[in-house]
């Protein structure tokens, strides 16, 4: 059973977030080892399994850039750890300038500016979704969908990383 | 009145009988005990009307030992022999410990890894472990003595004990052990927050999202959660478990010291000036100024007067130290402070005027302060016991906590990478693959920690992990996956395999802050003290009530689901049931407990399809209720 097939979801980018959310406390509803305290042993750990599947399968749905790699990996394309770092060259300066732009105002503790980039990444971010819907849902061209769901990835990452940053700063 | 039920002694209860079972707010202060009564969460008294329990323990010359009040009134006479705030020292080492202001002598282990800190008291040598046991004893007995049960009767069926958010694995562990000297079956470790938050938000009927503002006598804990139709899910939590009202009680201590420039002070002075500390503090919160009158042991004389100005000017680093995590955890929830619906303060602490000021100011809104903070903890966790308990009144009712704190791994360079980040919701498990880095190599060491730092240093080391009996290969051919597995109570379990062979790794484990096995077994054998006869009726009691459950939930599953087997199917675990039923009525425990296994095993299948068919039900919209009958 895949993380769709589990909430009864279409496998596409474009998801009904509300019925995730919904079949999610369903399900936890009915697994969640609370349930099971008295049960047997093989009845809590069915539903320790089973529990554990249905967190992991919302936190990757959840996620646009998770939910983007889990669908290359139903088509057998790993896009989170492939080496191959061929991304276009307009990325790659806006990688190195984005980068550099947290270095600056991490050394300058600069909160604001740190808060305007994550404003200015969630943007670009926004419209990578856009992309990958129509890439996904659409097209179905996996290929271009792979290269921008690595976009994605690196922009959560950098974000994760200002994050840290400013809870550094902010304290 | 109804008539009272009363089965026959020996004989368990009936299935559709109310389960008895309690909740337990083990605090660094004090320790309540509570239960479901007629539908209503209610705290246990003691015979004399008191609610809560000082966890103050007194080793006794007599040999006998003390818990609560008299133990309380006990501790400037006798410091070093009253353990006061065990609870700070649970799953911790001694370098962990600022121990200038404690009275007790500290035993130094020898091993150099760290072991949990233990104190030399006139009884021997006790851990925070043993002495949180005697705490939770004493509620035990409580809990029995107004049920109008027998001591140590089986027929509590479980505790739910809370703990702070922020209490780390080792933390974690040590309380359960506790539990388990203390002879209590753990339904369920509890988050203090998600507790508070159980009782405020099933007693206001609220949704939204809230935050639990939790400053007990020790911890700090802040939670924010989403309330949706009987759904308790954390987003996130933070905190700070070495931040509480006692940390207020020493500020205004070491003021004191200097105001009356007194010379240094023996063991018994230094708790007489803290207590009347505490006293000032207390208060403070409903007058203007607070004086401090002392006369020590060396004859001097301690007098001053403090107003809630010059007390506010003193702790408010304090207040502030509670705003960071607080902070964190927002952004962490990605929330701000527009999202928040209600701000509810628990824990004996917040009744400080200066914190809830700061509360309100930060969240610009009036905290919600209509519960007793002493009393919502144990009140919520006495409703997730009921519920656990399989009374069914709460059916509704479900918790989605996470874990505080970041689990990862000892990589190259003293470096830790994360395998499951903070905040998730549990149970969750990760699996990481590893490989040799040797030819021939059967073995490796695996260094498990928790915090959110990068330096292994700055990190809690919770284990170490030897992977043994890996088949030999050439360097870097062997695909080890260690997974990493936190259950609801938030502990963590390792597993390993090697999967070019299928081989399970075999792991020891050595828990940095933790007892041993051994350890714990020691206590336990001198904790039942009394004779083998004891020990062996009481292990026969409990391989009966562990089968008699069994048998009860094997009867119900094949009731509601046995056209989920086929005809073979059935009747091997109808076999299996009747023989484990014969076997019961008689008085052999170790054929009771091999039995009870047996049908454990040959029911595993049934609950995979079982499980299976709930999920498929919960999705297709239909209500449960309805489908029981």
């Amino acid at each position: 059973m895949n993380y769709f097939e589990l909430f009864g979801l279409i496998p596409q980018f474009s998801i009904d977030s509300t019925k995730l959310e919904t079949n999610f406390r369903e399900i936890q509803s009915s697994s969640h080892p609370d349930r099971f305290v008295t049960c047997t042993s093989a009845e809590k750990l069915q539903s320790m399994q089973t529990a554990t599947f249905a967190n992991s399968a919302y936190l990757t749905l959840k996620s646009p850039a998770l939910r983007a790699a889990y669908l290359l990996g139903l088509q057998g394309i790993d896009a989170i750890h492939e080496t191959n770092t061929n991304m276009p060259h307009d990325f790659l300066m806006q990688q190195m300038e984005w980068r550099e732009a947290m270095d600056d105002a991490k050394h300058a503790k600069d909160v604001v500016a740190l808060e305007n980039l994550l404003a200015e990444m969630q943007t670009e971010a926004k419209q990578l979704q856009e992309n990958l819907a129509e890439l996904f849902d659409t097209k179905q061209n996996f290929l271009v969908a792979t290269e921008e769901t690595r976009k994605l990835i690196f922009i959560d990452k950098v974000c994760a990383d200002i994050h840290k940053i400013i809870e550094h700063l902010d304290v | 009145m109804a008539l009272l039920q009363i089965s026959e002694p020996g004989q368990s209860t009936a299935p559709h009988q109310h389960k008895l079972a309690v909740g337990i707010d083990l605090g660094t202060t004090n320790s309540l005990v509570a239960t479901v009564r007629s539908g209503q969460s209610t705290v246990l008294v003691d015979s004399d009307g008191h609610a809560l329990l000082p966890s103050v323990v007194r080793y006794l010359p007599d040999g006998s030992i003390d818990v609560g009040y008299s133990a309380q009134a006990a501790q400037s006479l006798d410091p070093q022999n009253t353990i006061v705030s065990a609870k700070r020292f649970m799953g911790r080492g001694l370098k962990d410990i600022d121990v200038s202001m404690q009275p007790y002598h500290f035993v130094e282990t020898k091993s150099a890894s760290g072991e949990m800190l233990q104190i030399e008291t006139r009884a021997g040598i006790k851990s925070p472990v043993e002495i949180s046991a005697e705490i939770l004893k004493a509620l035990k007995v409580r809990a029995e003595k107004s049920f109008g049960l027998a001591k140590n009767s089986l027929e509590l069926v479980g505790v739910v004990i809370t703990v702070p958010a922020y209490f780390d694995d080792a933390q974690r562990q040590a309380t359960k052990d506790a539990a388990r000297l203390a002879g209590l079956n753990v339904l369920r470790l509890l988050n203090e927050p998600t507790a508070a938050a159980v009782a405020y938000g099933l007693d206001n009927g609220v949704e939204g999202t809230y935050v639990i503002y939790d400053l007990g006598g020790g911890t700090f804990d802040i939670s924010i959660l989403k309330l949706s139709k009987g759904v308790f899910e954390v987003l996130a939590t933070n905190g700070d478990s070495a931040l509480g009202g006692d940390d207020f009680d020493r500020r205004l201590f070491c003021w004191v010291l200097e105001q009356s420039k007194c010379s240094p002070l023996n063991a018994n002075d230094t708790r007489l000036l803290l207590t009347k500390s505490r006293e000032a503090k207390e208060w403070l919160t409903d007058h203007p100024s607070a004086q401090i009158t002392s006369v020590l042991s060396t004859g001097e004389l301690v007098n001053v007067t403090l107003n809630t100005k010059q007390f506010n000017e003193l702790t408010q680093t304090l207040v502030a130290k509670t705003l960071t995590p607080t902070k964190k955890a927002l952004r962490d929830a990605s929330l701000s402070i527009e999202d928040i619906n209600g701000v509810v303060m628990v824990g004996g602490a917040t009744r400080m005027p200066q914190i809830r000021l700061a509360v309100a100011e930060f969240f610009k809104q009036t905290p919600l302060t209509n519960l007793d903070p002493d009393k919502v903890v144990a009140l919520g966790a006495a409703i997730q016991a009921n519920t656990l308990a399989g009374n069914k009144n709460d059916a509704d009712l479900l918790l989605l906590d996470v874990i505080p704190l970041s689990l990862g791994l000892e990589t190259m360079g003293g470096l830790v990478e994360k395998v499951i980040p903070r905040n998730s919701t549990l149970p969750i498990a990760r699996a990481q693959e590893f490989t040799t880095f040797k030819d021939g190599q059967t073995a490796m060491s695996i260094h498990v920690l928790q915090g959110e730092r990068d330096l292994v240093t700055d990190c809690r080391s919770l284990a170490k992990f030897e992977l043994r009996s890996i088949p030999p290969m050439v360097a870097g051919a062997a695909r080890i996956r260690v997974t990493f597995t936190v259950d609801a109570d938030g502990l963590l379990s390792v597993s390993a395999l090697e999967t070019s062979t299928n081989i399970e790794a075999s792991i020891v484990v050595k828990p940095s802050y933790g007892l041993s096995e051994e350890q714990m077994l020691a206590m336990l054998q001198s904790s039942f003290g009394a004779a083998e006869s004891d020990k062996n009726a009481r292990m026969l009691g409990e391989a009966k009530v562990e089968a008699q459950s069994l048998i009860l939930a094997i009867h119900a599953a094949l009731q509601q689901d046995s056209h989920l087997l086929i005809e073979t199917e059935r009747k091997a675990i109808e076999a299996q049931l009747h023989t484990l039923e014969q076997l019961n009525q008689g008085q052999d425990a170790d054929a009771i407990h091999q039995a009870t296994e047996a049908l454990n095993i040959a029911t595993e299948a049934f609950a995979a399809k079982r499980m299976d068919a709930s999920v498929s039900r919960a999705l297709a919209g239909k209500n449960l209720d309805s489908l029981e009958i």
